[in-house]
C-alpha cells in the first residue's frame, strides 16, 4: 500500500483568524443566559426610548423643518439603521483608551494582524442588533407609511443610503477611535463625531443654520444618511446647500469620510509609543 | 454633651476633607474637562436648532418661546457634566465587582456619606470650566432668556446642588446592584437612556403628553435636571420653586434610603460570599 501523495493542510485564507474571533465572541456573549437577555432587553428599550425623543416633539408640532412624523418616522428610520449597524461593527473602538491605559493594547501590535482590523473584530456585540432591530422596524413604517413610488431607482437610492450610512457611520468611529491616540484624557471630544453625528443625522438638517448645514451636509456629512434621501424620496426640494438630488452622492460622502479616518487612524497610530510595561 | 458635638465637628470635617479631595482629584484632568464642553456644545448647536425650529413652528410649544427654550437647551448641556448623567460609570461600580468595596466598608466613615463627598467635590469642579462656559457659549449665540433678579440664582445653586446629590444618589443605588449581578452595565444603559429621557433632557417634561409627564414625574429624575432649570431660567418661582425644592429633597431623602438598605443587604451578600 503506497503513501499517499503528500498534501499541504490548507491553512485558510486571510480571514480564518477574524472568522475564528468572531465565532468565539458570539459564543461567549450567549454563554451568560441571564445578562444576555437583560442586555437585549434594555438594548430594545434603549432604541424605543430614542424613537420617543422623537415623537414627543411631534406631539407638540406638526411640522418640523418641512417633515411630518411620517417623513420623521424614515428619517429617524434610515439613521439609526445606518448607525445601529455600524455599531454593531466598529462601536467597541471606543474602548480604545481603556485599552491603551491598560497597555493591552501592545498584545494586539504583537499579532501579524493590521491592527484596525483585529480590533474591530475583538468585540462585535450581538446586544446592539436589538437596538438596530428597532431602526429597522420604524424605517419599514416609514416605508409604509409614506406616499413613496416604488421604482428601481428608488430601490437603489435606498440600498445606497444604507450602505453608505453604515460605511459613514463606522468611518466616524474610526476617526475617533485615531484621534483616541492623542486624546487619553479626552476621550469624551470624540463622542462629538459619533454619538454627536448620530444626533445630528436624526434631525431634519433643514432647521440648522447655515454653519451646521456646512458642518453636517459636507465636513461631517451625516445628512447624507438620512435626511438628504428621505427628502430625495418624498421629492421634497431640500433647503439652499442641501438640495435633494445631493442623496444619489451618498458613496461620496462615505468615502470622504473613510480618507478621513485612515488619515486620522495613521497619525495616531504613529503617534502611538506604547503602554510601557 | 461636650463630646458629642467634638465628634460631630470632627465627623464633618472628614466630609469636608473628601469633598475637597473630589475637587482636586478632578481639576486634574483639565483636558477631559474640555472634551466634555466641546462635545456638550456640539450637541448643544443641534439640540438648540431643533427646539428653536419647534417654537417657530407651532405657537404654543409648552409655554416656552425662543428665548427660554434657548435657556433649557443649554441649561441642561451646562448641568450634565456636574450631574454626570452621561458619564463614566462609577469607580465603585469596579470597586463593587472587583471587591474593593469590602475595603471601604472597613473605613471609619460612611461609605455612602463619603462617596457623596466625594462626588460633590467633582461637581463643584465640573462648574466652572464645564458648566459656565456652556452656557455663556449659548449666551453669545442664541442670547437666553435669564432672570434680572438674584433670587433665582440663588434658589438654582441650592436645586443644582440637590440635583447632583440626587443623581449621585441614584448611581450609588444602580451600582450597589452589581452586588447581586455580575455585570451591571446593560442596567446601567438603561438607567441612562430612560433617566435622561424622563429627566427632560432631550424634550422638556412640560411638554410630554399628560400621561407620560405623570409617569415621568413619578421618579426621581425630573428633580436631576428639570427642576434646576426650572428654577435657574425664571420658569417657575417664588412659592412655586420653593415646592420644587421640596420634592428634590423628598427625593434625595427616598433615593438615599433605598441606597442605605441596599449597602446594609450588599454588606451581608458581601461577607457570604468573602473569604
Amino acid at each position: 500500500m503506497a503513501e499517499p501523495p503528500y498534501t499541504p493542510v490548507p491553512v485558510g485564507t486571510w480571514y480564518t483568524p477574524y472568522a475564528a474571533v468572531l465565532r468565539s465572541r458570539m459564543q461567549a456573549q450567549r454563554a451568560y443566559r441571564l445578562s444576555f437577555a437583560s442586555e437585549i432587553f434594555s438594548a430594545f428599550l434603549i432604541g424605543i426610548v430614542e424613537f420617543a425623543e422623537v415623537w414627543v416633539i411631534y406631539h407638540n408640532v406638526r411640522m418640523l423643518g418641512g417633515l411630518d412624523l411620517n417623513g420623521a418616522l424614515l428619517l429617524f428610520g434610515l439613521s439609526n439603521t445606518g448607525f445601529a449597524l455600524a455599531q454593531v461593527l466598529f462601536g467597541h473602538l471606543d474602548s480604545l483608551p481603556t485599552l491603551i491605559r491598560l497597555g493591552v493594547l501592545d498584545a494586539y501590535y504583537l499579532r501579524p494582524q493590521p491592527l484596525l482590523l483585529q480590533l474591530i473584530t475583538s468585540d462585535i456585540s450581538l446586544r446592539r442588533l436589538a437596538r438596530a432591530s428597532v431602526a429597522i422596524i420604524v424605517l419599514g413604517l416609514g416605508l409604509m407609511r409614506n406616499d413613496i413610488d416604488w421604482s428601481l431607482p428608488t430601490l437603489g437610492l435606498l440600498m445606497t443610503t444604507l450602505m453608505s450610512g453604515i460605511a459613514l457611520f463606522g468611518g466616524l468611529f474610526v476617526c475617533a477611535a485615531g484621534a483616541q491616540f492623542y486624546l487619553i484624557d479626552g476621550a469624551e471630544l470624540t463622542n462629538s463625531f459619533t454619538y454627536g453625528g448620530s444626533f445630528a443625522a436624526m434631525q431634519p438638517a433643514s432647521v440648522f443654520p447655515t454653519s451646521l448645514k456646512l458642518v453636517f451636509g459636507f465636513a461631517i456629512p451625516v445628512a447624507f444618511t438620512a435626511y438628504l434621501p428621505t427628502i430625495a424620496l418624498l421629492h421634497v426640494p431640500g433647503p439652499p446647500l442641501l438640495p435633494s438630488w445631493l442623496a444619489w452622492l451618498a458613496p461620496l460622502a462615505a468615502l470622504w469620510v473613510w480618507l478621513l479616518a485612515l488619515g486620522l487612524w495613521r497619525l495616531g497610530t504613529r503617534h502611538y509609543q506604547g503602554g510601557g510595561g | 454633651m461636650q463630646l458629642a458635638a467634638v465628634h460631630a465637628l470632627r465627623t464633618a470635617r472628614v466630609y469636608l476633607y473628601l469633598a475637597r479631595a473630589g475637587f482636586r482629584r478632578q481639576s486634574q484632568y483639565k483636558l477631559a474637562m474640555f472634551a466634555g464642553l466641546f462635545t456638550n456644545c456640539v450637541f448643544g448647536f443641534v439640540r438648540a436648532a431643533v427646539m428653536i425650529a419647534a417654537v417657530r413652528g407651532s405657537g404654543e410649544f409648552g409655554g416656552y418661546d425662543a428665548g427660554s427654550i434657548g435657556a433649557y437647551v443649554w441649561l441642561s448641556q451646562g448641568l450634565l457634566g456636574a450631574t454626570q448623567f452621561m458619564g463614566p460609570p462609577l469607580e465603585l461600580v469596579d470597586r463593587v465587582k472587583n471587591g474593593d468595596v469590602a475595603i471601604d466598608f472597613l473605613r471609619p466613615v460612611d461609605v455612602q456619606f463619603s462617596y457623596l463627598a466625594i462626588d460633590l467635590g467633582r461637581a463643584a469642579c465640573t462648574i466652572l470650566p464645564r458648566g459656565l462656559p456652556s452656557v455663556l457659549v449659548g449666551v453669545f449665540t442664541f442670547g437666553l432668556a435669564m432672570p434680572g433678579t438674584p433670587g433665582p440664582y440663588v434658589l438654582g445653586l441650592t436645586s443644582v446642588v440637590l440635583a447632583v446629590a440626587l443623581s449621585f444618589l441614584c448611581l450609588f443605588a444602580v451600582g450597589l446592584i452589581g452586588f447581586w449581578v455580575v455585570e451591571t452595565r446593560g442596567i446601567r444603559v438603561l438607567y441612562q437612556i430612560c433617566g435622561t429621557f424622563l429627566a427632560g433632557l432631550f424634550v422638556p417634561v412640560h411638554m410630554f403628553p399628560a400621561w407620560l409627564r405623570t409617569a415621568a414625574h413619578a421618579t426621581p429624575f425630573p428633580s436631576i435636571l428639570q427642576s434646576p432649570i426650572d428654577i435657574l431660567s425664571g420658569r417657575v418661582t417664588g412659592m412655586e420653586s420653593v415646592m420644587v425644592l421640596a420634592t428634590q429633597v423628598f427625593w434625595v431623602l427616598a433615593v438615599g434610603a433605598i441606597g442605605r438598605v441596599l449597602v446594609a443587604a450588599g454588606r451581608r451578600r458581601l461577607e457570604v460570599q468573602g473569604g
